[in-house]
């Protein structure tokens, strides 16, 4: 950001500035080292004063398509690589590109059948027995690869544990930006570049940020926050195999062994969500969560607070240092509702709070809330649930 | 491994709270008077850096980049008992993103007199991203491993861990050099002792700029950086329902109301 001369000193820009990164000195504009270029004070100013620095030449005509990752473990493609499909499909379609997917992994043929039939363009395969077991050596190799090949002018992957450590890497060695877990993607339709909005500070601001001069355009998305993209009635699609030497990527860390989480419902695949939190009072309040959780068939979530107070596991923990889920019904039992766990389930169908504090901040988010003991309230309810589905 | 291990905790500081207040009419955030704090996640990263000291032997070092005043973070970490700290503070380096900041963090730690280990919180409480750490180790051409829940062994230049992902544990090797990131299951941190804080007053800070680094200016700070933020807003709030009071029946009831509507039961 510069101000030429032709500054006079309004102070239209320390208004537009949303960084509070410009100062009035001797009544001419001074930026300072909060400014972030996001180039709001060139549009306010009404004198044309500011500009902003020009970027360094990289030819981004050159890139195009929208291509997604697509995770699987064990040859099954992990439900985020569908729903980051359906959301290149949308984005793919604004900008008038192909949707490309890539795919490694060990007898991952089908997988990468399965998304040509949910409509990407492309798939490319990397298939290889070394190749079985996530590392992030190799992925990284084999992904920025791909992208130096096929030049995607945007590449999406799943913020799940893996992309998390995964993605990173790889815009690392791409040279690119990387937004980190986003909730809502689109299209400025006059840059054409992608919007990337995500969560900060706990969930308390949203933040919308582009990456204007390098490419591919890199974001990891949230779980559960789009719907999945479905079969096509003439999927047009193929499966690019792509050639793979293993042995002229980097492979460092080995994997020794792998032992699976041990719950049976997992909380990011429910459609039913009993949840419970520090209102319970005593970590025997799980006992009555598990119980009504068992009656319902729905997986047991938890607020942070009890995770650190060391009531239940930390994979039961729905937050924003938790996991995000998206179930038909959340069920909050003496959990207050703290931004940071909204972050987590808010989007969720239906939200039905029980708490005693009639001022619970819950109770703003909830299509129904019980103000009431959870002790009297739940095992009555179990009863009634009993009794209606002995009915039914 | 008779010298003991160069191990180097890059961390930061950050708001106390996460509650930033919001201008309303002018869109910006409010920073003034909010008290400064080490990111808690990295406080996992200087306890299993301590541990792996009392145990292997070595030197641990603390690294962050920020204004002067981010060297309170470094002396909190020396009361903890890191033994150094030293501090990348410059105005070029001032705006950087995820990839600016991980590629002078990753410059800075190759001037620090080797290193074996870096430990990193998993993320920061502030930018909330987790990327940090995984693009230094790319910076570096060293293997990563992030979400570590246990070191099991270190030896022979070897280290055997646990990693927490989504679906399950993994136990990995890997060799050294090597960076991890580390979250609240890894350990206990402790709290900083009466000496500690007496060493820390005392303690010198060292500094680098980029007049020591000598990077080219577009690879630094704001202008390094590959992302922009354009916009900050409040996030929207869904609409609230109905809020009902009665009798424990009467609510199992309207509970079970709810749930027949929505077809679960």
């Amino acid at each position: 950001m510069k101000v030429t001369d032709a500054c006079t000193g309004c102070g239209v820009c320390v208004d537009a500035c949303p960084f509070g990164a410009i100062d009035m000195v001797n009544d001419k504009a001074v930026i300072n080292e909060a400014c972030r270029a996001c180039g709001q004070c060139v549009d306010a100013c009404p004198v044309g004063a500011i500009v902003m620095s020009e970027a360094e030449a990289v030819d981004l005509s050159d890139y195009r398509g929208v291509m997604i990752y697509a995770e699987q473990r064990g040859g099954r493609v992990h439900p985020v690589s569908y729903e980051l499909l359906g959301k290149a499909q949308e984005l793919a379609a604004q900008l008038s590109e192909p949707v490309y997917v890539v795919i490694v992994g060990s007898g991952v043929g089908a997988g990468a059948e399965e998304l040509v039939r949910r409509g990407a363009d492309k798939v490319f395969l990397y298939d290889d027995p070394a190749l079985a077991d996530f590392r992030d050596d190799p992925y990284t190799d084999l992904l920025a690869r791909c992208c130096k090949e096929e030049k995607p002018s945007i590449f999406l992957i799943g913020a799940t544990s893996l992309g998390r450590s995964l993605g990173p890497r790889v815009s690392a060695k791409l040279q690119t930006g990387l937004t980190a877990d986003c909730t809502y993607l689109d299209i400025d339709p006059e840059t054409r570049l992608l919007r990337q909005t995500r969560p900060a500070y706990g969930g308390n601001i949203m933040a919308t940020i582009v990456t204007p001069n390098s490419r591919p355009q890199m974001a990891t998305v949230r779980y559960k926050m789009f719907p999945e993209a479905v079969k096509v009635d003439h999927p047009k699609g193929s499966v690019v195999e792509k050639t793979v030497d293993v042995s002229k990527v980097r492979d460092r860390v080995k994997v020794l062994g792998f032992e699976e989480a041990k719950e049976q419902v997992s909380i990011s695949e429910a459609d039913l969500i009993v949840s419970g939190g520090l209102g319970m009072g005593d970590p025997k309040g799980f006992e009555l969560i598990g119980e009504l959780a068992e009656t319902l068939g729905a997986a047991v979530g938890a607020s942070r607070p009890t995770v650190d107070e060391g009531w239940i596991d930390y994979r039961h923990q729905v937050g924003l240092s938790g996991r995000t889920v998206r179930p038909q019904v959340y069920m909050a039992c003496g959990i207050s509702g703290a931004v940071q766990h909204q972050a987590g389930m808010k989007t969720s169908d239906v939200i039905i709070a029980v708490n005693k504090d009639p001022e619970a901040p819950i109770f703003k988010i909830s299509s129904l809330g019980v103000v009431g003991d959870l002790y009297e309230v739940i095992p009555r309810l179990i009863e009634k649930i009993k009794e209606h589905s002995g009915r039914a | 491994m008779s010298e003991g291990l160069n191990i180097v905790v890059p961390i930061k500081q950050v708001p106390e709270t996460t509650e930033v207040q919001f201008d309303e009419e002018t869109g910006r955030l409010i920073r003034e008077g909010v008290a400064a704090i080490i990111n808690p996640f990295d406080e996992y990263a200087i306890e299993e850096a301590l541990r792996i000291k009392e145990k292997h032997g070595g030197v641990v070092k603390v690294i962050t980049m920020g204004p002067p005043w981010a060297a309170d973070a470094l002396r909190d970490a020396i009361s903890m008992g890191a033994d150094e700290g030293w501090l990348a503070t410059d105005r070029a380096f001032a705006g950087a993103d995820t990839w600016a900041t991980s590629l002078t963090l990753a410059r800075c730690i190759e001037r620090m007199g080797g290193y074996d280990l870096v430990i990193c919180g998993l993320k920061t409480t502030d930018g909330d991203t987790g990327q940090t750490g995984p693009e230094m180790a790319e910076h570096m051409d060293i293997p990563h491993v992030c979400y570590v829940s246990e070191i099991t062994e270190i030896g022979d230049g070897r280290v055997v861990l646990k990693r927490n992902m989504d679906e399950g544990v993994e136990t990995l090797e890997a060799p050294l050099p090597l960076l991890i990131t580390v979250g609240k299951d890894i350990n206990q941190p402790r709290l900083a002792t009466l000496r500690g804080r007496l060493k820390a007053k005392k303690a010198e800070i060292k500094e680098i700029t980029n007049n020591d680094l000598k990077m080219d200016p577009n690879e630094i700070g704001l202008e390094g950086s590959f992302t922009r933020v354009v916009k900050l807003f409040e996030p929207e709030v869904p609409e609230a329902g109905e809020v009902v009071e009665g009798t424990p029946d009467e609510l199992a009831e309207a509970i079970l109301a709810k749930l027949q509507e929505c077809k679960v039961i």
